[in-house]
């Protein structure tokens, strides 16, 4: 009897162990009940991730609907959402990056149309529409451009044989050219490594070439044909972007040869110990940069100058590829869990007090417009520029084929960049693979 | 006895059949029904025949991959075993602080290949900065810092295969072999290698389909750069699978062409060294 006892109980702890991995998520559900809904939010962003839990706990205090959020490991919400959507307790609300993105997703896509969110949106400019659709809708609006230690280059302007006498003269690649070899010639006595930080093309930082510095010959392109997408790209512009990127390599704070393992960390790393003058980047790296010491009056941002007639009005680089999409899939109580939870984040104090000031992000809602705006000097420099007249450059790298081109594109750079390959293969990569790409995905 | 074995069967083997239908079985299945198909998440797909599988041989890095893959499966094979070896010779001849040696042979295997990478990473791409170029400069590179890398995990493991199987031999054979005037070499290569063959045929199948799923080791150390050209089939796939929008079909084929590869070679090489075997 007892060696029966004891087989019995060998054999429930087998079984057990079985579905332990199973079991150990329902403990940390907080009590909510189905008829309300629940909400899954995949998150993208890492650097807010704890933001948007702390927000979601308040909100299920407040109204006892349980939300979940999840981070995506950075580079990797794709195929996070590929296999999170594929489960029955699927994310019922994720984000697409524009157009190409939501090709993917489009048949996951809910209707916003008639969404309390969307009646805060600012324009249409800053949702995706299929036809009369309303699919995605941006959540955060972001600038690039070429990042500056005002502070270091107030230096150089003092200094004996300055080209420039302030900052505000570059307005051209010609001037950013002419800036940058001098402060490169002079770095000793400017106390710098180089001009610019190392352009790194290990995959933390080489989505600031292979996606945001290509934008601007695309941009260009799309503008003199009147386009804003295209099945094959012509490379009008890829001589300008060469110049750019050569000007990245020569002016830098490192030899071209060892960039392919430069890290976005090293980059941020040297403009924020003060050892470039240049940075290319956007408003979501100021945390980033001012982590050792330097102040915000020390920061300004320049656009993006590649040599293209006209560009003397050229403004920073500003878009989203942020778009919020409901889960089509999802039951009906959880879609309208979904959409009460994303008209709170937008409209209750608690949300915008945390999406402004503590998340830092700018938004196209209006009720965002009563106090609720986030500061920092990168994003006064972009409403600085506005206010200037300058004509923002729109972000169409959302309308880039697939993944695949941007890493082609980034590899053949990045042999370019060490000496192994020819410009040759980036124009390949940039004009054929874009046909290539366009044509796999169509 | 025989009558218990029979009566608790179910309740030993379902679990594990259970586990092993649940993980295995099924996806495997699903994936050769899936690699037919067109989808994007794989709870609805659409049928489309073999138009995936066509669209395979038009792609020039997946061919590559091929090459590249059993290029570096059968040099890390041959210097993985040699070197397993001789260690586990060595560490069988008696020495002092033999066991802490095992130890510290052993522990490479015990750290996650990703960890590894990263780790080597950093290693070699220090020295080869004192040469002015980094891991991405070529492929030649790459390659060897993977063997370096795969040489370090596996080693230790292997060894203690070997091991087991060198202390396994009667030592009366040595000695008779010894006493018939036998020279270490002609008692190593009579005696000893027969003997272990049991082990030489565990120990190439492990490196082997290691080697050809090697997949960790290489997204950490090189992540396939420069250019796709360190890229191995294991990495390919997960590519195709992940960075191209609609071709999560084409990678399912490729996969399902990996696993007849995989299968196909490991099998060929059970036969082979099975064959060799001798019985004590």
């Amino acid at each position: 009897m007892r060696k029966k006892l004891l087989s019995a109980a060998l054999c429930l702890t087998m079984t057990a162990t079985l579905f332990s991995g199973c079991g150990s998520d329902s403990g940390s559900k907080k009590g909510g009940d189905d008829s309300k809904g629940k909400v899954y939010y995949l998150n993208f962003k890492p650097e807010q991730g704890d933001d948007w839990k702390a927000l979601a706990e308040e909100y299920t205090k407040e109204t006892g609907v349980e939300v979940k959020v999840v981070t995506a490991a950075s580079g990797t919400y794709e195929q996070t959402l590929k296999s999170e959507i594929a489960k029955t307790d699927a994310p019922t609300m994720f984000q697409v990056n524009g157009p190409v993105g939501l090709a993917t997703w489009k048949d996951y896509c809910y209707d916003l149309k008639d969404s309390d969110l969307y009646k805060q949106v600012k324009s249409d400019d800053f949702v995706l529409k299929e036809g009369d659709k309303v699919s995605g809708i941006a959540y955060v609006i972001e600038t690039y451009g070429i990042i500056y230690n005002k502070t270091l280059l107030a230096k150089y302007c003092e200094m004996d044989g300055a080209k420039i006498k302030d900052a505000s003269e570059i307005n051209s690649f010609a001037k950013l050219k002419e800036v940058a070899d001098d402060i490169q010639a002079k770095k000793k006595d400017l106390g710098v490594d180089g001009a610019f930080t190392s352009a790194g093309m290990d995959s933390s930082s080489d989505w600031r070439f292979k996606t945001h510095l290509v934008n601007l010959p695309i941009y260009y392109e799309y503008k003199a044909d009147g386009i804003d997408s295209t099945e094959a790209i012509k490379g009008t512009y890829l001589e300008q972007y060469k110049q750019i990127f050569d000007l990245y390599l020569e002016d830098s704070t490192c030899d071209p040869k060892l960039l392919a393992s430069k890290t976005g960390d090293e980059s941020a790393a040297e403009f924020a110990t003060s050892k470039a003058v240049f940075y290319q980047n956007g408003t979501w790296a100021y945390g980033d940069i001012t982590k050792n010491g330097l102040k915000d009056e020390d920061l300004g941002m320049l656009p993006i100058y590649i040599g293209v007639d006209g560009e003397e009005n050229q403004g920073l680089c500003t878009g989203s590829e942020n778009y919020w999409c409901v889960n089509s899939k999802a039951s009906e109580a959880d879609i309208k869990a979904t959409l009460d939870f994303m008209n709170w984040c937008v409209t209750s104090d608690k949300g915008r007090d945390k999406i402004a000031n503590k998340m830092g992000f700018v938004t196209p809602f209006k009720s965002f417009d009563d106090g609720y705006s986030a500061k920092n000097p990168l994003i006064q420099a972009d409403s600085d520029l506005l206010a200037a007249g300058k004509t923002p450059v729109s972000w169409n790298f959302s309308t880039i084929p697939s993944e695949e081109w941007k890493n082609n594109v980034g590899a053949a750079l990045t042999e370019y960049a060490q000496g192994t390959g020819k410009w040759d293969e980036v124009q390949k990569a940039f004009v054929d693979g874009w046909a290539e790409q366009y044509q796999a995905t169509h | 006895m025989n009558h218990s074995i029979k009566k608790y069967f179910p309740i030993f083997v379902l679990p594990t059949l259970a586990a092993f239908v649940i993980g295995f079985i099924v996806p495997f299945i699903l994936g050769i029904y899936l690699s037919f198909c067109k989808f994007t998440t794989v709870t609805d797909a659409e049928f489309v025949g073999i138009s995936n599988y066509i669209k395979i041989f038009g792609d020039k890095n997946f061919l590559h991959s091929i090459w590249f893959t059993a290029l570096f499966t059968v040099v890390s094979v041959v210097t993985i075993n040699l070197l397993a070896f001789i260690v586990a010779m060595l560490l069988t001849k008696g020495f002092k602080g033999t066991n802490i040696f095992r130890t510290v042979f052993f522990m490479p295997n015990l750290i996650g290949g990703i960890v590894l990478g990263y780790i080597w990473q950093i290693i070699l791409n220090g020295i080869l900065a004192h040469f002015g170029v980094t891991m991405q400069y070529s492929a030649t590179y790459g390659f060897w810092g993977l063997i370096i890398l795969m040489n370090w995990q596996q080693i230790g493991y292997m060894m203690i295969i070997y091991i087991a199987g060198i202390q396994n031999i009667p030592t009366e054979l040595i000695e008779a072999a010894k006493i018939d005037g036998a020279t270490s070499w002609q008692a190593l290569k009579n005696v000893t290698l027969p003997m272990v063959m049991p082990s030489i045929t565990i120990c190439t199948f492990l490196t082997l389909t290691n080697g050809f799923k090697l997949f960790d080791q290489n997204l950490a150390l090189t992540g396939g750069g420069p250019s796709h050209q360190s890229e191995m089939m294991a990495l390919n796939i997960f590519d195709t699978f992940y960075a191209k929008m609609g071709y999560e079909g084409v990678g399912r084929a490729k996969a399902v062409i990996f696993f007849i590869l995989v299968a196909l070679i490991a099998f060929v090489q059970l036969r082979a060294t099975r064959s060799k075997e001798v019985q004590q």
